[in-house]
């Protein structure tokens, strides 16, 4: 098991584990920041001042509740639906590659590809607007081409990690590809 | 290689035995499924014998996969009799796995019977050299709950009848269809006399509820009787007189006639004494079921509100004036379109005519509603009941009334999109006579044409003619279309709701709900912790399927088609003046394609 510090391609510390639970059998955990307490209290602060001002105006008392359950509702739903905690991938030799993210309320969604339909693990390039983002990606076999690809499954694409940390993970899990 | 063995976990603590299941092959390598533990004391021939009988009801290809061993205490020295063991059941590989109380890891050994190996491959521990692990076996144990799997269904789901499978099902699909097809295995339980004992899922004893046998065995003369009054009930519908072509046309207009014959259809489907074969089969079962049991229940609840305080009378009363204030605006309307509406200029004559003909139909629809209107609360009363058939039949019924009161307005707009249609295509052509031009039908382009000059004057005045005219046809068009849309999107709504509560799938929603094992999307794989130096455990839990993906697999196809027109096509017919009928019914070739 090991714990680094990387960066992810926004600047944000990012932490990766590595766990080996056997010869054939490695789980990579990307660990993204978390919700930081000041950017809650500035929305927050700002919903509730813009609540207060219309409330000056109108003097309707609905305009606060209003603003009030917005905001609880608005907070549960981003914890629940839209910010990952951590992102893992876990390779079992000859079994199959799991793809999961488990959000800030605890909610783990996952996805199994068996290895059979596996056909590479690589490491892409993609161009968007002005960068370029390197991202390790599943490559699936194609049925009815022998040579072909029929999906491209990106991996850590909420936590995005930077080359340096896709280059250790794409490492490992080519150790085992290649054995099994 | 890596062996792959998944092991139930109501087996993780049973005697010591044989282990009877499948091995599949996919890709080179094999893996075992392990069904069953059968215990000692055995007789060999009785074993084969039982798993020949357990194959030919199953159609699994069950085999002796190998020996478990938990040695309670008192019980050593069994490691030469599971040696020996393996020459009783010769022909496939031997698997020998055991497992000591209070360790939770397993070891297993291999014995390759394929003579041309001739490798005894033994793993017990992971962490081996470089040079030896080319030559082991690796094994893998996934560990799955042997109830949850069996009734899972794996989607997305192969019948292999609708379309053949165009590659070889993988391993988790066959492990899936191995268990939940070997059900005749899991009927011994511990208290039957026999002369094996075997330990699986169902060893405590199969459980039962006498409701549900009581209904299993009541719904059998239910069925023959529903069945018998369906029957009846579709041969006087298809009997010659309704036939006849004023009711035959009739019945295909109007919506609650199609949910009519939906159901019947839905409910022929139900009570007919063929199981469903498959899951689909079963699931659209299913389905039809519970929706007409929400429906109804829906329905009843309409009806205990429609039918206390008076509700009805109340609705009646409102009925009639209610008509007349829309005569009366609709009356105004035609006043203010007649005079000078909005500062335009309209052509006298010809708004007079228009203006007085349309008068004239509200007067009529006026005095038949008038005709009507003692009648009205009856009419209510006995509509209301239908709601007991379902909530749907209310709805349709809704909409076809409103339908029939609003057949005046339908008949005003299909007058002035008849003639602004004229007018459009009359200027069309005329304007090309105007250039000189012609509409060329056999090649459909527009071709150079010289005219007479006789032909050229006349094609010219009525050109002016119809132009000069078009602003008074386009307005009544317009205001007529408009009230006419505004009717269409009312229906449209009470459409919409029907078609969703028809084809909304309560069951499949339900089932994922409160049995998410049942509908499954994949599966997923935690890593068991366990002592270093054994091999490695997998339990693998079931992935249930996503809501959207329930929803868009098990949405019930209904009679009616959603609007087939895009926007754009939409609104140019609303230009060219061409009638729109945006939500048709295509009941006769909806039913002919599913036929399942």
């Amino acid at each position: 098991m090991e714990d680094q510090d990387y960066t992810d391609i926004s600047g944000r510390t990012i932490s990766l584990e590595c766990q080996n639970h056997s010869g054939f059998c490695r789980e990579f955990t990307v660990s993204s920041p978390k919700v930081s307490i000041g950017k809650v209290m500035v929305y927050t602060c700002s919903v509730w001042l813009a609540a207060y001002t219309v409330f000056f105006f109108t003097q309707n008392t609905a305009v606060l509740s209003c603003a009030i359950l917005v905001t609880l509702v608005g907070m549960m739903l981003h914890i629940h639906f839209v910010k990952v905690d951590h992102e893992s991938v876990l390779i079992i030799g000859s079994v199959g590659i799991q793809v999961s993210s488990s959000y800030a309320s605890g909610r783990e969604t996952s996805t199994f590809i068996e290895m059979s339909r596996v056909k590479d693990i690589a490491i892409n390039e993609a161009v968007y607007m002005h960068q370029i983002i390197y991202y390790l990606c599943i490559l699936l076999k194609d049925p009815s081409t022998p040579d072909g690809v029929s999906r491209v499954v990106p991996l850590f694409q909420s936590s995005k990690p930077r080359l340096n940390c896709l280059v250790k993970v794409y490492k490992s899990c080519q150790e085992i590809l290649s054995t099994c | 290689m890596v062996l792959k063995v998944f092991f139930p976990q109501c087996c993780n603590r049973a005697a010591s035995g044989l282990l009877v299941g499948r091995w599949i092959s996919s890709d080179g390598h094999d893996s075992a499924v392990v069904l069953a533990v059968i215990h000692y004391p055995f007789i060999p021939s009785q074993v084969k014998q039982y798993i020949q009988q357990m194959e030919a009801r199953s159609k699994v290809e069950l085999c002796v996969l190998g020996s478990w061993s938990l040695p309670k205490d008192g019980q050593e020295g069994m490691e030469s009799f599971l040696r020996d063991l393996s020459t009783m059941f010769p022909q496939k590989p031997w698997l020998q796995i055991s497992r000591q109380m209070g360790k939770t890891g397993f070891t297993c050994q291999l014995l390759n019977r394929d003579p041309t190996a001739q490798q005894k491959a033994t793993k017990e521990d992971v962490k081996k050299d470089d040079e030896e692990e080319n030559e082991e076996e690796k094994v893998i144990f996934v560990h799955y709950e042997q109830r949850k799997v069996m009734l899972s269904q794996l989607h997305p789901i192969r019948n292999g009848v609708t379309e053949p499978p165009t590659e070889p099902p993988s391993e988790l699909r066959q492990v899936f269809h191995t268990v939940a097809h070997s059900q005749p295995l899991f009927f011994l339980d511990k208290y039957d006399d026999g002369p094996l004992k075997s330990t699986h899922w169902q060893t405590q004893g199969r459980e039962g509820s006498i409701i549900v046998e009581l209904l299993k065995q009541a719904s059998v003369p239910v069925c023959a009787f529903l069945s018998w009054l369906l029957s009846v009930w579709t041969w006087t519908c298809s009997m010659r007189i309704f036939r006849l072509y004023p009711l035959r046309f009739l019945s295909s207009k109007l919506s609650t006639c199609a949910q009519l014959s939906s159901r019947t259809k839905h409910l022929r489907t139900l009570t007919s004494p063929k199981a469903a074969v498959n899951h689909t089969q079963f699931m659209r079962k299913a389905h039809m079921f519970v929706s007409f049991l929400v429906d109804v229940a829906l329905g009843m609840l309409l009806v205990s509100w429609l039918y206390r305080d008076d509700h009805i009378s109340m609705l009646a009363n409102m009925l009639v004036p209610a008509a007349d204030r829309v005569a009366k605006e609709l009356e105004e309307l035609l006043q203010w379109l007649m005079g000078a509406p909005a500062g335009l200029k309209m052509n006298r004559v010809l708004d007079q005519v228009l203006g007085r003909f349309f008068l004239y139909h509200i007067h009529l629809w006026i005095s038949y509603i008038h005709l009507m209107s003692p009648f009205v609360e009856a009419i209510l009363w006995y509509g209301g009941l239908s709601a007991c058939l379902g909530l749907t039949f209310a709805l349709s019924l809704l909409s076809d009334m409103v339908a029939l009161l609003t057949f005046h307005i339908y008949c005003f707009y299909v007058y002035g999109a008849r003639i602004y249609c004229l007018k459009i295509y009359g200027l069309s052509s005329l304007w090309r006579l105007f250039r000189g031009k012609k509409w060329n039908v056999l090649r459909q382009r527009v071709d150079s044409c010289s005219y007479d000059v006789d032909q050229l004057f006349i094609g010219t005045l009525l050109f002016t003619i119809l132009l000069f005219l078009l602003p008074t046809t386009a307005l009544y068009y317009l205001v007529f279309t408009l009230l006419r849309v505004v009717i269409m999107l009312f229906q449209g709504v009470i459409h919409l709701s029907v078609d969703f509560l028809n084809s909304f799938p309560l069951f499949a929603m339900g089932l994922r709900v409160c049995r998410p094992y049942r509908l499954a999307e994949g599966v997923r794989f935690r890593v068991l912790s366990d002592e270093p130096g054994t091999a490695l455990h997998l339990l693998m839990e079931i992935n249930p399927l996503k809501s959207s993906t329930v929803i868009q697999t098990y949405r019930t196809p209904t009679y009616s088609c959603y609007p087939k027109d895009s926007w754009a096509a939409l609104v140019k017919k609303l230009f060219v003046g061409e009638l729109i009928y945006p939500w048709t019914h295509n009941s006769t070739k909806a039913d002919a394609t599913k036929a399942d």
